[in-house]
């Protein structure tokens, strides 16, 4: 292909061949050496030789990092003085980031309902009709499909043209149906928020029902035939034996969400490029980024943390019940 | 015929009315089920139709009526778009960048994570809990907390804008997942067959190339569709470590078009289906693995 150097090529097929073979290198050669040395000590060098690249990449990219963003976050830009809390003022009272901070929890708390509620609500319908697995197919569609594809898929649904014009969006063009003017879906700040969560919700909810639903199988149907017989009609069964079983993975699904909310920069990134008060937490950082300041990126990063932190400390809670049930 | 069988006749006819009757009732009452499924499934499948529509049709017939025009003929499809999309400089190359970028990062990633995960799963030391805590943290932490340092670390080391820095990079962020994930499964494989295989005289290196990574290929097929496609779908690291290099991978060309034109952007349609036509081929026939990755990753975020 035009553009591509053959060294390009070359080095990529090295990457692919010589890193496993380096490390099938490191594996052979290393156990060689620990093999050669006192019993004592090799089962407590073992562990480790085996866990540093893994650890080492860890801590490279991660740990590392994360730590040295919060030193960044205060400094000055230059990071060549430190500035207090000074970075934080500014995120905490500028106008364009407190709307990004606003945007961030409305999609904290829309996206993450909404994906939840629909992901629960389709899984439980699609489980009483024959044509389930299409059905479920449907709705899994966006998922593989890329935030950038996603949101030039919903431009077109959101496309506008001013009254009298053909209306070629899709919404525009219903709504010219009903005689009603067209609205400026993107643009319009009493829509455009709603658009863009709408757009992260409907790439989610198959994620969502797809793990409700698996665990939706998991429930007996002696528990549902028994309060079928107990006189319950249908919409309670749902809301008092089926919901309450299915809290557990509803719960897990729910903190995914909420991190995919604060996460969220994709989709607002290529559909509105943040213009138009419809900025978020992640896309201001990227901003930040851009114009070089540096310290006021790492502010929002690790604001953006802090506001993962509860969530991690949930997620950790969780492993470690699991792994007492081991 | 005798009364008495004309009676039984006439009871059966009126049951099977009953029954018919009840069928129907049955079915009227479930309308609302399916027609709330389809209006789901509509919703969710709709768009990506109209846009894979729209992405054949030529420029001004897109400005003049709306994708649903196609459904009757004249249908005046054209790979107009696609010529043009092509056309543009930068675009064929950046698949071919997309391509080099996101094989190589998922190889490297999974290579280093099963070894680093049977250690985590197989062997005893002080810290295990402790290192492996921190792992599980780590699969939540959002990569903005990391991405100016690391940045640093790239210019540190004179790679920055390059294809192997983002390898690094995405394996970087990705190994948490990654080792969590295959430590659970090997953690979960038989412990007699590893421990009669040291009875035998195996050493780790054996046990960890003989038993161990031939018994997890099932999770390492999964998280190789999950990891590929992560990497292939990603946009931020991409932006920020490729963001004005010339290997600038698709997704990112793509969204660099669709900022910078005003009126026209339409014909990018074509662009943004070939993105994503090899997703939606992994998952059309990958499908179980493909589900099973997702799945399994519930717990990333």
């Amino acid at each position: 292909v035009a553009g591509i150097t053959p060294d390009q090529v070359i080095t990529a097929v090295v990457a692919v061949v010589g890193v496993p073979l380096v490390l099938l290198g490191y594996i052979i050669l290393g156990e060689q050496v620990i093999e050669r040395i006192p019993d004592s000590v090799q089962s407590w060098i073992r562990p480790y030789f085996w866990a540093l690249p893994a650890v080492g990449f860890a801590t490279i990219f991660m740990v590392y990092p994360l730590i040295r963003t919060v030193f960044i976050s205060f400094r000055n830009n230059a990071d060549t003085d430190w500035i207090g809390w000074a970075n934080y003022q500014y995120f905490f009272t500028f106008p364009d980031t407190l709307t990004s901070l606003r945007n961030s929890l409305l999609w904290l708390v829309f996206y993450t309902f909404f994906a939840v509620f629909f992901g629960l609500i389709i899984a439980i319908l699609v489980d009483r009709v024959r044509y389930e697995t299409l059905a479920k197919i449907a709705v899994f569609l966006p998922v593989p499909i890329s935030a950038v594809a996603a949101s030039i898929i919903w431009k077109f649904m959101f496309d506008y043209q001013p009254p009298g014009a053909p209306q070629t969006g899709t919404l525009n063009a219903l709504l010219s149906v009903a005689h009603h003017d067209p609205v400026a879906w993107l643009v319009n700040s009493t829509t455009n928020n709603a658009a863009l969560i709408f757009v992260g919700i409907w790439t989610a909810t198959g994620f969502c029902m797809v793990i409700i639903s698996a665990s939706l199988k998991a429930i007996s149907s002696e528990v549902l035939e028994a309060a079928r017989i107990d006189g319950a009609n249908e919409f309670q069964i749902v809301r008092l034996v089926v919901t309450p079983l299915l809290w557990p993975t509803i719960t897990v699904v729910g903190t995914t969400m909420i991190i995919n909310a604060l996460k969220t920069f994709d989709i607002v990134y290529v559909m509105t490029n943040g213009a138009y008060n419809t900025d978020v937490i992640a896309t201001q950082m990227f901003f930040q980024l851009q114009h070089n300041h540096n310290g006021r990126a790492a502010a929002v990063g690790v604001v953006l943390f802090l506001a993962i932190v509860p969530l991690l400390v949930v997620n950790i809670r969780r492993f470690q019940q699991q792994e007492e049930q081991r | 015929m005798s009364a008495e069988q004309v009676t039984t006749r006439q009871a059966t006819g009126a049951a099977a009315a009953v029954t018919w009757l009840d069928n129907l009732g049955y079915r009227l009452q479930r309308l609302p089920l399916h027609i709330v499924i389809i209006i789901f499934c509509a919703v969710w499948v709709v768009p990506t139709i109209g846009m894979i529509l729209n992405s054949f049709r030529a420029l001004p017939d897109m400005q003049a009526a709306g994708w649903w025009t196609t459904l009757f003929p004249p249908h005046g499809f054209t790979f107009a778009s696609y010529q043009q999309v092509l056309a543009i400089e930068g675009v064929a190359p950046s698949i071919g960048y997309s391509v080099l970028i996101t094989i190589p990062a998922t190889v490297i990633q999974l290579a280093i994570a099963t070894m680093g995960a049977y250690a985590f799963a197989w062997m005893k030391f002080p810290g295990r809990n402790l290192f492996f805590i921190v792992i599980v943290g780590l699969m939540v932490v959002p990569i903005q907390m990391t991405l100016i340092p690391v940045l640093q670390i790239f210019k540190f080391m004179h790679i920055n804008g390059t294809i192997p820095a983002v390898w690094l990079a995405h394996s970087g962020y990705g190994l948490p997942f990654e080792v969590f994930l295959l430590r659970n499964y090997l953690g979960g494989l038989p412990r007699e067959i590893f421990e009669s295989a040291e009875v035998d005289g195996a050493g780790h290196a054996v046990r960890f190339l003989r038993i161990a990574v031939p018994m997890t290929l099932p999770a390492i097929a999964s998280l190789v569709i999950f990891v590929f496609l992560g990497i292939w779908n990603d946009l931020l690291v991409a932006l920020t470590f490729l963001g004005v290099s010339p290997f600038r991978p698709f997704t990112v060309v793509i969204t660099g078009l669709v900022t910078s034109f005003g009126g026209g952007w339409q014909f990018l349609t074509a662009a943004a289906v070939l993105q994503m036509s090899l997703p939606l081929a992994v998952f059309i026939f990958l499908q179980r693995y493909f589900v099973r990755g997702v799945t399994a990753g519930s717990v990333k975020g």
